[in-house]
């Protein structure tokens, strides 16, 4: 026989795309030749290959060899294709049985010397994989746990290219299977009783967590921003099954997952830096776009310190993804989706001088004026509450002990209950997320209640999108509660939540 | 060890010719007829041009003792590969034939010192 397939699966953002790989030997001289748009990195499996093929004692056909990778139009990046190049070789020599590569995807870099090194992606892989009815898997062993998140394919591990073929040879033999899954423990999130004071801010972050609303918070250093963004993770409720599946595929694109408990379950928490690059915090890269901050961020909270430090560019780019919950990015080798539905933080102080009391600010009045100008209105637009922080008077022996999370957290739930049991059937899950027409016409509130938005769009005080986030931070105040509708009162707290003179 | 007196170029040399010479004898004993043995022009040199009696047969002879550096046919490469071309143009030349079908082929002839040899034919190799 010198013709043979094996499988294998491309990336295209965090979905798959099975690739069969076509193996031919024919007469000629002794030479490889890769077909279907290989990039840089799987050009260079020829000699991985090789190299890992005479290192396991195989002998390296002296003949003319094709290998095609179809579907050929798609661009095929990396090097996870080394397994199944080296099988699919192999077996059109005739040296493994080539129906045993049918219904079985190869997935692993190649070590000169023959070892499997991990690679990226191989969750959303092992999905692709099941999604067209593919039974079996080989994986490198540090990436068994995570394939087999993946129900309903039967999953290998191996740590050397000898070893795949022993088990294709026998197969009675047995490769490495996953072990029990052990869940993460999660990491500990600092508690929200360390924040003294601001009962403003934590109640707005607080509702901001309830809603899925995102949150603007300013004042002066040393007031808790930092500690209050830190600690709003733990508000939010664990992931569904689902969500962590998402979560994870982005991670595991990213090549951020740990070997062994490789399932996120706790809602991520990213903070780029500053000087953070656009390609950083929205995604980027060469060939095709590897996903960014905002897309690590996916179902967790996107925390921005110091805002009005981040280029203009940058937090203009956000825009998009936090209206759409998604980022598409267009590179030379065509177009990736990653989702990037992520709660958005932002933590300014109130001018560059920034003193523990505003009244000793030496800024410019002009000074104070550009500072926060850098975010501009149509980012600003899309932060449902915005609050400032004043300074701390006391060291809290004065008070009660401040509410912990366990606390907070209980209300937060109840209230992302409300609202997941009032838009069940439609798609959304947390008031945020639903479209302003709908709560105008589906879910109108009377006249009398929508007073204050009605005044203030009529002042010319927010714009049409301001008054519908206003209303939707008026749900999630009476989700909080406990209300079935919002009133007059939810109303107006919500309009005080979105004060533009906070930013 | 007389071989090993020799110096090496010398020894690699005859390696090459050995090589040759079996190599004429396989063509001869497929039926083809060899007109030309390492035919020599400004481009370089060609190792045998034979024919059997249809088309002209150009062959590049490459002989290793071993495969510790690799197949013997994989020490053709496209370099060399379009070099033989080029002098089998001249070859029709000097000769003055006219159109005529011509294959390129390889023999790989394996010379281990301790072992049978072997002689792989690659028709029509490139």
């Amino acid at each position: 026989m010198s013709l043979a397939s094996a499988w294998a699966v491309a990336l295209h953002g965090v979905d798959g795309v099975l690739v069969e790989i076509e193996a031919h030997i024919g007469p000629g001289l002794p030479g490889l030749q890769m077909v279907g748009l290989p990039d840089t990195a799987l050009s260079e499996a020829r000699d991985r290959v090789r190299a890992a093929v005479l290192n396991s004692g195989e002998k390296w056909p002296a003949r003319r060899m094709t290998l095609a990778l179809s579907p050929a139009t798609l661009p095929k990046v990396g090097s996870s294709y080394d397994l199944a190049l080296a099988c699919g070789l192999l077996a059109a020599e005739g040296k493994i049985p080539p129906e045993r590569l049918r219904g079985l995807v190869l997935i692993g870099e190649l070590a000169l010397d023959g070892r499997l090194r991990p690679v990226r992606g191989v969750l959303p892989a092992v999905l692709a994989a099941r999604r067209v009815g593919i039974g079996q898997v080989v994986v490198p062993i540090p990436s068994l746990a995570e394939a087999a998140l993946v129900t309903g394919v039967r999953v290998h591990g191996a740590s050397c290219l000898k070893e795949v073929l022993g088990w294709l040879r026998d197969p009675r033999s047995t490769l490495a299977r996953p072990g029990p899954q052990r869940s993460a423990v999660p990491a500990a999130v600092p508690d929200l009783g360390d924040v003294l004071e601001q009962g403003d801010a934590r109640w707005a972050v607080e509702v901001a967590a309830a809603g899925g609303h995102h949150l603007l918070l300013t004042g002066p250093p040393g007031t808790g921003k930092t500690m209050l963004a830190q600690r709003m993770v733990g508000l939010l409720p664990a992931l569904t099954d689902h969500e962590a599946l998402e979560v994870t595929a982005v991670h595991s694109v990213a090549g951020l997952l740990a070997a062994d408990t490789p399932l996120i379950t706790v809602p991520p928490f990213v903070a780029p830096h500053h000087t953070s690059s656009l390609a950083a915090l929205i995604g980027g890269g060469s060939g095709l776009a590897k996903p960014g901050a905002v897309s690590r961020a996916h179902r967790g909270v996107l925390f921005l310190d110091e805002v009005a430090e981040f280029g203009p560019r940058s937090l203009e780019a956000l825009r998009t993804p936090l209206e759409d919950g998604e980022v598409r990015l267009a590179r030379r080798d065509g177009v990736v989706r990653y989702p990037a539905r992520c709660l958005l933080v932002l933590a300014a102080n109130p001018c560059p001088c920034a003193p523990p009391d505003e009244r000793d600010c030496i800024c410019p009045a002009s000074t104070r004026r550009r500072y926060l100008g850098r975010l501009s209105g149509p980012l600003l637009d899309r932060v449902d509450v915005q609050v400032s922080m004043r300074p701390v008077k006391d060291m809290g022996q004065a008070r009660s002990e401040p509410e912990c999370t366990a606390t907070v957290r209980e209300r937060v739930l109840r209230a992302r209950a409300a609202a997941r049991a009032r838009w069940a059937g439609t798609g959304w899950g947390t008031n945020a997320e639903v479209p302003g027409p709908v709560l105008r016409r589906r879910f109108r509130l009377p006249r009398a209640v929508t007073m204050p938005i009605e005044t203030a769009l009529h002042r010319g005080r927010v714009t049409a999108r301001g008054a519908d986030r206003t209303l939707r931070l008026a749900w999630t105040l009476a989700d909080l509660a406990g209300r079935d509708r919002p009133l007059l009162e939810d109303v107006s707290a919500a309009m005080g939540l979105r004060d533009r003179s906070a930013a | 060890m007389e071989t090993t007196a020799q110096p090496a170029g010398r020894r690699k040399d005859e390696l090459g010719r050995r090589g040759e010479d079996l190599a004429a004898e396989y063509l001869a004993g497929l039926g083809l007829v060899v007109l030309s043995r390492n035919w020599r022009c400004r481009e370089g040199e060609v190792d045998l041009v034979a024919t059997d009696g249809a088309r002209l047969v150009v062959c590049e002879v490459k002989t290793r003792s071993g495969t510790g550096y690799g197949e013997p046919a994989e020490g053709v490469t496209p370099a060399k590969a379009a070099r033989i071309r080029r002098i089998a143009a001249a070859w029709l030349r000097t000769y003055r034939v006219g159109w005529c079908e011509i294959r390129f082929d390889v023999l790989a002839v394996l010379c281990p010192p301790d072992g049978p040899v072997t002689v792989e034919h690659l028709r029509g190799a490139f």
